[in-house]
């Protein structure tokens, strides 16, 4: 078998294909695979057409191909959408009963299901195991899996997998690739993971895809983590009672898409008035307004860095893939605290919702820092905003010993609403000089991601999702790549030190207007944008095609 | 103990805001003596005449968004239930920018208590109509009288869930303090419609000195009563305003429900 190949499973929304996908992944992540899961979804509960793009390879990859090597077609729709995508020899797997083509291999499972007391979902039980048996894979591995997935109905499962294993024969053979296995997560669940090491108490949210999973991934964590999770009326009281919470000395964080976060923004603006820690996340999806929910185009970055009433600042951090959700949604969070600061993640649909191979060692790079607090005479207004040289003020929390008052007015030492000149000079070049002491300390090369060739003529800048398929084009074609974590505030120094050579810059991205040109052009970078703005990621293939016209 | 701050007062000369602040100081002094210390005592506020109280008050606060001082009061109660949590809200501020968050605070049964003061109007903005106008209410945005009637809000957080509904005015000073003890002592949303005139914009002084009569506080779990009594002044029509104990209910509250379904899972 290929080092790097696709096996597409599609199907109507309801038959399980997602989940199908997920086993998929498992055996092949056994097997020594790094994994890549593109989902494509529709915004409705039954019908349409959803289908899971595996990548399965020997090295890291984290594109999509146009190129399909295995098709597992739960119905028609999958093999007539995609079985143009199939390579020459390439291998179509469909279920008979529902589904016509007169290549590949058709196979009954309506009678073996019946036959064993199975129902809908498992076709897909089926299928995969038609796939699994003709490359040769071990039963045993198979029934591991599905048993570590499937709690309900796991006898009827095995009784399917078995008579399937009995009637199809072994055409070509898997072999083990790697001893070492990764962690196959979402970058929703990353982030969560993420905040929970960083000792996340409370997680509010309302639904909104494609951020929803992250509330649904905590809320089912209550049980060995110590994080609670809330769902309230709106948005609005999402943000203000993170505040509360936080306030009163929680670690909280929120999250949401496009349309929730404009909700939350007035919230976002006293957070940083009040210096009140917080974590948003915000899941970009393809807007403007309600737009296509379960669709990516990366339109929220000019909103995301203008967002705020008033003359105030903020960190905004970006992940690219899993792993750096599970890092940006630690160090946000910690952020958040150290500086007593809103901070906000970027992420999008992809990011979000895509499946994809972390390494198991980087939970062990995860740290926890405590925020300062200092003690004060019993009684007494605590000086919660003090005046000082880094402008990080000593912190509290009432219920304590201390009277502790966070203001959203402009404010004096001890949260006291005060608009005399001189106190509100005073307060707001403190401010500042937080945000002076963030940036010294911030510019550093952790948060700036630079691969490739240092003598590169070429530097791609990918925003987001588009990670991947950077860094698999620059592989190909001696490129370099940056990745700013940190967007705000920008570490331009350590950026433009990897410029140095650059003759051509590019910016990937999934938007129309090119927001993350102008981004970078506010620092002197010139970037020519490669866009697309269908609500799909680039192909590898096309975005090759696109470069290649470009130099 | 000091309840006092250095902050200069910035009410009007003679509202009757002032006799709320003096009311709830001799409140907490009370509670005080009976135990409960004032550091676990915790306020949030809204924007408008009444979230100046935050800076006269030398208790632990978060002076929070128009609006929003109810979701910022439960975070607070969520993260240290330990801590007595009142909410300082306007009418305006509760009942037109942030009606959401009062009705499925009284929903949930979230231990914390909105006292609303309710004026009847946009004051600090220099007088526009709020939910509570009476129709047409000469406000500055509304020179020849506002269009729309007024609601009733205990009627509202009945219907949300409220387990704890009153109603006090300025002037009936020991009975406002009365009220507030109440409310505070009581376990699970309460809310408490404090009647204050705005002696600049719209003084009902004499209109609510003539009106309001005393409840005797009795058959508080019957719906019906709480209902009829309700009724009696939607803020439109009623020739008498009862004040006092509407209804008061014995349920768990969301923060009991919150911790317990934690502990089970």
């Amino acid at each position: 078998m290929k080092e790097d190949f696709v096996v597409l499973i599609g199907g109507e929304a309801g038959q399980g294909t997602r989940f199908g996908g997920q086993l998929i992944s498992q055996v092949l992540n056994r097997l020594g695979y790094f994994i890549y899961v593109y989902e494509d979804y529709q915004s409705l509960i039954r019908g349409g057409h959803n289908f899971s793009e595996i990548r399965a390879s020997k090295k890291k990859r984290e594109a999509r191909k146009k190129e399909i090597n295995i098709i597992l077609a739960l119905d028609q729709q999958t093999v007539d959408l995609h079985k143009k995508r199939l390579t020459k020899d390439g291998l179509l797997i469909f279920n008979k009963d529902k589904a016509k083509s007169n290549q590949g291999i058709g196979v009954s499972v309506e009678k073996i299901l019946k036959e064993e007391g199975g129902s809908g979902p498992m076709v897909n039980t089926a299928l995969i195991s038609v796939f699994l048996r003709i490359f040769n894979v071990d039963f045993s591995l198979w029934e591991e899996i599905l048993r570590t997935k499937i709690k309900k109905d796991i006898d009827i499962n095995l009784r399917i997998s078995k008579r399937i294993f009995e009637i199809i024969e072994p055409r070509f053979q898997f072999s083990k690739i790697k001893e070492k296995e990764g962690l196959l997560m979402t970058g929703n669940e990353a982030c969560a993971l993420g905040m929970i090491r960083a000792d996340l108490d409370f997680y509010f949210a309302y639904p909104m895809t494609p951020s929803t999973s992250i509330l649904v991934f905590l809320a089912n964590r209550e049980k060995e983590e110590k994080v609670r999770t809330l769902q309230p009326e709106s948005e609005i009281a999402v943000i203000n009672m993170a505040l509360g919470a936080a306030f009163a000395g929680k670690r909280s964080a929120v999250g949401t898409s496009g349309g929730g976060f404009a909700l939350m923004t007035e919230a976002l603006s006293l957070a940083a008035q009040s210096e009140t820690p917080i974590l948003i996340i915000n899941s970009q999806r393809a807007g403007p307004s309600t737009g296509m929910p379960t669709y990516n185009l990366q339109g929220d970055l000019n909103f995301i860095l203008g967002a705020g009433h008033g003359d105030m600042e903020k960190i905004v951090l970006q992940a690219g893939n899993a792993q750096d959700a599970l890092l940006c949604g630690n160090w946000g969070l910690n952020l958040a605290w150290r500086y007593q600061t809103p901070v906000i993640l970027l992420l999008d649909k992809d990011v979000s919702e895509n499946t994809f191979y972390v390494d198991k060692d980087i939970l062990k790079t995860l740290r926890e820092k405590e925020p300062k607090v200092f003690s004060q005479k019993k009684g007494k207004i605590f000086c919660r905003y003090q005046i000082t040289k880094d402008g990080i003020s000593p912190l509290a929390f009432p219920g304590g010993e201390l009277i502790v008052k966070a203001n959203s007015y402009e404010h004096d030492e001890c949260g006291i609403a005060n608009d005399n000149e001189e106190i509100v000079k005073k307060m707001i070049e403190k401010r500042k000089r937080k945000f002076e002491t963030i940036k010294r300390e911030l510019n550093n090369s952790s948060l700036v991601q630079f691969f490739g060739p240092k003598e590169s003529r070429v530097v791609l800048f990918p925003f987001g999702i588009n990670k991947g398929v950077a860094l698999e084009l620059a592989e190909k074609m001696g490129f370099s790549v940056v990745f700013p974590y940190l967007l705000q505030p920008f570490p331009e120094g350590i950026v433009k030190s990897y410029l140095k050579k650059a003759k051509k810059i590019f910016t990937l991205e999934l938007n129309s207007l090119a927001q993350y040109a102008q981004f970078l052009k506010r620092y002197g970078i010139l970037a020519k944008p490669i866009l697309k703005y269908t609500g799909r990621p680039f192909l590898i293939e096309e975005l090759e095609k696109e470069i290649k016209k470009e130099i | 103990m000091n309840l006092e701050t250095k902050a200069k007062i910035t009410w009007c000369p003679g509202c009757s805001n002032f006799l709320i602040l003096k009311a709830f100081k001799e409140v907490i002094e009370e509670l005080e003596k009976e135990g409960i210390k004032k550091e676990e005592i915790v306020f949030t506020t809204g924007i408008g005449c009444h979230g100046k109280i935050f800076d006269y008050l030398n208790l632990s606060s978060f002076y929070g968004l128009h609006g929003r001082s109810i979701p910022l009061a439960q975070g607070i109660k969520l993260a240290n239930p330990k801590l007595k949590v009142i909410s300082f809200v306007g009418d305006g501020d509760c009942y037109n920018e942030g009606i959401e968050h009062l009705l499925f605070a009284a929903k949930r049964n979230a231990d914390i208590k909105v006292f609303v003061f309710d004026n009847r109007n946009f004051a600090l903005t220099v007088s526009q109509f709020t939910a509570t106008s009476p129709k047409g209410f000469k406000g500055t945005s509304t020179p020849f009288g506002s269009l729309e009637e007024p609601f009733n809000p205990l009627e509202l957080v009945f219907f949300a869930g409220a387990t704890f509904i009153a109603r006090t005015f300025t002037h009936e000073i020991s009975h406002l303090k009365e009220m507030m003890k109440s409310a505070i002592l009581h376990s699970g949303f309460a809310f408490l419609e404090i009647l204050q005139p705005c002696i600049t914009f719209f003084d009902t002084t004499s209109f609510y000195k003539e009106k309001c009569y005393l409840l005797k506080n009795e058959n508080l779990e019957s719906t019906n009563e709480a209902l009829k009594k309700i009724r009696e002044w939607d803020y439109k029509n009623g020739e008498k305003i009862p004040l006092g104990i509407f209804y008061k209910i014995k349920k768990p509250t969301f923060e009991d429900e919150f911790y317990r379904n934690k502990n089970n899972c």
